[in-house]
């Protein structure tokens, strides 16, 4: 395959998956502000979306103060934002046209559809009560396109390399939301804070997930045991870092080439399979959350030098 | 483009009530289907093409970047016999025009034989010098040649120009069959309609029969495109997906040792034969224009040195200049000893006294236009220029004769076509497409390109023009039965 199929393949995959993913962030947040208002620290849970999507920069230029309705339309149509949702389907787009010929009709009609009733969109569809329809839209546009692979794809090369960016991309999300959120998980946080718990599963769409695992009231500890270290939750850190690892074990099969990469998600794969929550939690959740957040940056690099720069 | 004689013009379905037999069946429709049906048609398929990505995008508008051409539904039929006898025209010609490129950048004998002027051709700014003493493998030149034909009665067929450098809108004949058979499976199913559907394996074939003989018995075939923001980078993409080959741009290949190879994910691999939708000049910063970031350093040394096959070959745009054109039949007549086929529109050279001469003296009746250059751009249409025009005109051809040529008006035919509520004829004209690999092969049919705009006779889709599904019918229909009216 050539490098710049499987560069477009890749971020295909990450664009995708990232603006589903900032839906599902900033619908927990937009719950979680609404719960803060009358404590008035609504701004400060917007702040804290807004630094875990990576978008706060670019934000506070722009903008400076943080308002609610200002962040929601920074994190959705707004076009100077790279992460926001329109700019990550325009993204997604572009890279889906440049390959037009390695996607199936199906996976080119989810995006190109989503992509052309996004520009329809006026500022009015993420406003008021319309925001949560609009969330949940991109949400099932992003399950309509990974569904559309899924069903459509052969599982050949162009398959693994939008794979790749999508698992990697849902791994470094979730360590970034739940990052979001890391002073709740702290130990000797007092009082506790359920609600943010709750936020951390929501904004990954786990709510459910944590009931069917634990059958148990939320606490601190299986919360992040969930989102980190779950082998069983598709979302979590460990379970998107195994398939990530696996995948690259199976390009390299396919083109015969293999490099630091493969080193790097090995080495990071073990380590998640070997950690324990506690000692997670007692040595710090955002300690531990920036290293991986920084281990799939490097990761992402190494790929690109590999397979997709065609040096 | 000649400008119309309007009500004049042949109608292909029938005028004054003489219904032509091959529209028989298309008639019957037309007279059941009611305007309602023919506009929700038409909306659906808007829809199927907006949703395959089939735009062209007209960036200089700054309109809409994915701005779909008009389909209209009603399509437009030839029959069998009229298909035969253009389809031999078409092959007859190609075999002039590629025999007529060996020859001027080799021995040149039709310039020595006094056939067409040496600084014609020599001079000419699709004449590529570095391409003298070689010729490309099978003498093959125009791989892929698409040849606009117009219509103005029951057998007057005129080529109006030959595109023998990159002609595109194939992906458009095969989306508007698919469409058709989508929206109108009956009516499809009423005619015996020669399929279109193989024309991306009659491609790959044709490039694969050129490959260099070092390329081994599964030669490599890559799509070369400048990219997405090409105006025809929907038909670079479906071609290669349609052929199952790989599209690259210019930065995916590279030379090394004459041999050309693309970047992949398992490393560099060789590539044999390149379908590039580049224009020359973009080819190779080494050999052509050195600021081009479009092309691959060193191609034309490794297709210089047989490692590579490029379709089509450079060069081969000296074979459809406007000045190189009124010269095709006199090529038909010196290489293959044949009467051409298809006739040109005539065509009065400036250049020529006794063609000046008439040409000043009938301005009125006459499309004047630059032999070089295109658009209309410094054209002149007698029929609707004021005295003034023609006199200002007439001053500037007199100043440079050699500049101009000069055509009649031309009353191109019409086809019943969907227009306000309701059907209207409108011109069209036809752009089959050729294969020249081992042998030449015409794919039955072509696109059909319609000037949506009533009397208007530009149908380019740059300018508004529409597209329609050609069908040409495997049998031709019986004469209508005595006393069917």
């Amino acid at each position: 395959m050539l490098s710049r199929t499987a560069d477009s393949l890749f971020w295909l995959g990450r664009y995708t998956e990232r603006a589903g993913n900032v839906a599902r962030g900033l619908a927990a947040t937009w719950r979680m502000a609404m719960l803060a208002a009358p404590r008035g620290t609504a701004a400060e849970e917007w702040r804290a979306l807004l630094v875990a999507t990576g978008c706060a920069p670019g934000f506070l230029a722009k903008h400076g103060a943080v308002t609610q309705a200002k962040a929601i339309h920074w994190l959705t149509l707004d076009a100077d934002n790279p992460s926001g949702i329109a700019a990550c389907v325009e993204a997604s787009r572009r890279n889906a046209r440049a390959v037009r010929t390695a996607l199936t009709v199906a996976m080119w009609s989810s995006i190109n559809d989503t992509w052309a009733e996004l520009r329809k969109a006026g500022p009015d569809a993420v406003s008021g009560d319309r925001l949560a329809g609009f969330l949940d839209w991109v949400q099932a546009r992003t399950l309509l396109f990974n569904g559309a692979a899924a069903d459509t794809m052969l599982r050949d090369e162009a398959w693994q390399f939008v794979r790749l960016g999508t698992l990697l991309e849902r791994g470094d999300n979730t360590a970034r939301l739940l990052d979001a959120r890391h002073a709740a998980f702290d130990p000797k946080a007092d009082p506790p804070d359920p609600s943010s718990w709750q936020a951390a599963l929501r904004a990954v769409s786990a709510l459910r997930a944590y009931q069917h695992v634990f059958r148990a009231r939320l606490t601190a500890e299986r919360v992040a045991d969930l989102l980190l270290l779950r082998p069983e939750l598709p979302r979590s850190v460990r379970a998107c870092q195994q398939r990530v690892q696996g995948l690259l074990e199976t390009i390299a099969g396919m083109t015969g080439r293999r490099g630091a990469c493969h080193d790097t998600a090995l080495a990071f794969r073990n380590d998640l399979a070997s950690a324990r929550i506690e000692d997670v939690l007692a040595q710090g959740l955002h300690g531990t959350l920036t290293r991986i957040i920084d281990t799939n940056l490097r990761l992402g690099e190494e790929i690109t030098a590999l397979y997709l720069s065609g040096r | 483009m000649p400008e119309t004689n309007g009500p004049t013009a042949f109608d292909e379905l029938g005028a004054g009530g003489e219904l032509r037999p091959a529209y028989a069946g298309i008639a019957r429709y037309l007279a059941t289907a009611g305007p309602e049906e023919l506009a929700a048609k038409r909306q659906e398929a808007e829809a199927l093409f907006r949703r395959i990505g089939i735009t062209f995008a007209v960036y200089t508008e700054g309109g809409d970047p994915e701005r779909l051409i008009p389909f209209d539904v009603i399509p437009r039929i030839l029959s069998r016999s009229e298909w035969e006898r253009l389809s031999a025209g078409l092959v007859q010609r190609v075999k002039a025009l590629n025999a007529f490129l060996t020859d001027v950048y080799g021995p040149r004998r039709i310039i020595q034989a006094g056939l067409i002027p040496a600084d014609l051709v020599l001079k000419n700014e699709g004449y590529r010098p570095e391409m003298i003493g070689f010729t490309p493998p099978g003498g093959v030149w125009t791989h892929v040649s698409g040849i606009d034909l117009v219509r103005t009665g029951p057998d007057a067929f005129y080529v109006l120009e030959d595109n023998c450098r990159t002609p595109s809108g194939v992906s458009y004949m095969l989306e508007n069959r698919e469409a058709m058979l989508r929206l109108f499976p009956d009516l499809c199913a009423a005619h015996r309609i020669a399929p279109v559907g193989h024309y991306p394996e009659e491609l790959l074939e044709t490039l694969k029969a050129v490959a260099p003989a070092s390329a081994g018995p599964d030669p490599t075939v890559v799509v070369l495109t400048p990219g997405p923001f090409n105006s025809a980078y929907y038909e670079h993409s479906f071609l290669a997906d349609e052929m199952g080959v790989e599209l690259v741009e210019g930065a995916d290949l590279f030379v090394e040792d004459d041999t050309v190879f693309m970047r992949t994910t398992a490393g560099p691999k060789r590539v044999d034969v390149i379908y590039r939708r580049i224009d020359d000049e973009y080819l190779d910063p080494e050999a052509f224009r050195p600021d081009s970031v479009l092309g691959v350093p060193g191609l034309m040394r490794a297709y210089r040195a047989g490692r590579v096959a490029l379709a089509n070959a450079p060069g081969a745009g000296v074979a459809d200049d406007k000045s190189v054109y009124p010269y095709v039949p006199a090529m038909v007549r010196f290489y293959l000893g044949e009467e051409p086929i298809l006739a040109n529109v005539p065509t009065y050279q400036c250049e020529k006294p006794e063609d000046l001469a008439f040409v000043l003296a009938n301005l009125d009746r006459l499309v004047v236009k630059l032999a070089r250059g295109s658009g209309g751009y410094g054209m002149l249409v007698g029929p609707h220029a004021t005295p003034a025009q023609r006199e200002e005109f007439a001053q500037r051809i007199k100043a440079r004769p050699a500049d101009y040529i000069a055509q009649p008006t031309l009353a191109l035919s019409t086809v019943p076509t969907v227009a306000n509520g309701g059907i209207a004829p409108r011109h069209v004209d036809l752009r089959p497409y050729i294969l020249f690999g081992r042998e030449i092969r015409v794919v039955p049919g072509g696109l059909t390109r319609v000037a949506l705009r009533e009397g208007s006779l530009v149908v380019n889709s740059s300018q508004g023009g529409g597209t329609k599904d050609t069908w040409v019918l495997e049998e031709d229909p019986a004469p209508p039965a005595e006393g069917a009216a």
